[in-house]
């Protein structure tokens, strides 16, 4: 309790101090962002690499896929940086070398969560109906085509809660990354708290990701309205803005059936985060 | 031992092996069981208070589940061993609870979808019947709600697991702690990191496709 009443009574000093460390602050800040983004975008390529591989027609792809998706995944995310941070560099040439730690974030951030969108982009392409499918040879589209302008753009749409949410982890995630010396926004802001105190400094920390979250709600929202738009299935942006502060997991402006939708690409993608099913 | 510079050492492999295993593997274990349970259990009050406690308490409720939900785990385990640990021995029991809070939060959302998928007419037959408000919560609604979050229940038991290795940060020895000890203690990191690995890996994936099994059968 003590820690709570020390906390607001300290609030006017402990803000000063944030100021005058601000610069470093906003290093950590930089290097969070830059290892989110990074490591998104990365998960990103991952995803739709190896979602689409395991579609694929031909076995071997199918089952190199499915390998590199089920051995990322089920390794887990600290271990696999602990593993580019600590063993790589300790293999004998021509195997081993050091990356930079930012390199190192990236990589493990990108490659775990990749193999988890993969999953979603999977479980998305999937559950585009078949009569799309069809539709496609009827009006001899090539397959390439009738993927990227039929099939991709309506399964892009119901993936995008999911990876909303996948984001959302990676960034937790990337709270890791001061372990293998890559100094982000939580270990700066570690540093204030012999002079401000635990319940401030960590505050402030929890705060600062939970507006970062949020901006990759807005955005993801924005996203899924755009798509949904562009393929005729929902308003446009300029009237429906309201739903752009959805929190992830409440009910979906879409109504009953975008949820059920949404609801088994999830489930059959068992990513964490995901959300229910119904 | 084998020399140095060869890239895997049975010699290593071996010595670190039992310690993996039977040291960290075990709290690893116990920290994804009993976090689990914790989670399964406060999932379920946080979902029924969501759906039943009036506005003014469930609103901001809702406002701290999010919050804990949105940010991250690792700072919360941090944040909390800071606090509590004048008053709690162990870290171990403070990542659990961390965990098991943590992950309440995503389960509360799968119990959620459970209780809306139950259909109307199972409210209504209940008020219809008379049945007392905990009456129709414990047997009529809970019981056809759980049934189809099974899957999604374990999904996230499996990835608590997969997450365990962040209680290093709190110093918890877990399976990767003890990995990693062993690789500063002879600054050799391949064969610990890399068994450490392979033992998440041959304890998920099997686990995973049981819940995939499971999944078809309910669905």
């Amino acid at each position: 309790m003590d820690g709570v009443i020390g906390f607001l009574q300290d609030l006017g000093p402990n803000l000063q101090l944030v100021l005058d460390r601000m610069p470093l602050i906003l290093d950590g800040l930089q290097v969070t962002l830059l290892t989110t983004v990074l490591g998104a975008l990365l998960a990103l390529v991952i995803a739709f690499v190896f979602g689409l591989a395991q579609l694929s027609k031909v076995m071997i792809v199918r089952g190199v896929a499915r390998v590199f998706v089920e051995f990322f995944r089920g390794t887990s995310l600290v271990v696999q940086l602990f593993w580019l941070a600590f063993v790589l560099p300790q293999l004998p040439y021509p195997l081993g070398f050091r990356l930079e730690p930012l390199l190192v974030g990236v990589l493990a951030l990108g490659l775990n969560y990749g193999a988890y969108a993969a999953e979603v982009v999977r479980g998305s392409i999937g559950s585009v109906p078949k009569g799309q499918f069809e539709a496609i040879s009827a009006l001899s589209l090539s397959p390439a085509r009738g993927m990227f302008r039929v099939v991709i753009p309506q399964a892009w749409a119901l993936m995008i809660p999911s990876l909303s949410n996948l984001w959302i982890q990676l960034l937790k995630g990337s709270a890791i990354v001061s372990t293998v010396l890559l100094y982000d926004i939580f270990f700066q802001v570690e540093q204030l708290r012999d002079r401000t105190g635990t319940w401030f400094a960590y505050s402030f920390a929890l705060l600062a990701y939970y507006l970062i979250a949020w901006l990759i709600v807005i955005l993801m929202n924005g996203l899924e309205i755009r798509a949904k738009h562009q393929i005729g299935r929902g308003p446009a942006l300029r009237t429906a803005w309201r739903s752009l502060f959805q929190a992830p997991g409440t009910t979906p402006s879409g109504g009953r059936t975008a949820r059920v939708v949404r609801d088994r690409s999830v489930a059959a993608s068992g990513t964490p985060m995901g959300g229910g099913l119904a | 031992m084998t020399p140095q510079n060869s890239w895997w050492s049975w010699d290593h492999a071996f010595a670190v092996l039992p310690d993996l295993l039977f040291e960290g593997f075990k709290i690893t274990l116990v920290a994804t069981v009993l976090g689990t349970l914790i989670a399964l259990v406060l999932g379920l009050v946080v979902a029924i208070i969501r759906r039943s406690a009036p506005r003014i308490i469930s609103t901001p409720f809702t406002w701290v589940v999010e919050f804990i939900r949105m940010t991250p785990l690792v700072v919360q385990l941090v944040f909390a061993n800071l606090v509590l640990s004048p008053y709690v021995d162990s870290s171990l029991s403070i990542g659990i609870w961390v965990l098991g809070i943590h992950y309440t939060t995503y389960m509360a959302e799968v119990y959620r979808a459970g209780i809306d998928s139950v259909p109307k007419g199972q409210w209504e037959a209940a008020t219809a019947l008379s049945l007392p408000r905990m009456r129709t919560w414990r047997a009529v609604v809970v019981p056809q709600a759980i049934r189809n979050t099974v899957p999604a229940l374990g999904n996230y038991a499996i990835s608590m697991f997969k997450e365990t290795p962040f209680l290093f940060v709190i110093y918890v020895p877990e399976l990767l702690n003890v990995a990693q000890n062993y690789g500063s203690t002879y600054f050799r990191y391949t064969e610990a990191i890399t068994l450490a690995g392979l033992i998440f890996l041959a304890a998920s994936y099997p686990t995973s496709l049981l819940i995939r099994r499971l999944e078809k059968k309910l669905a």
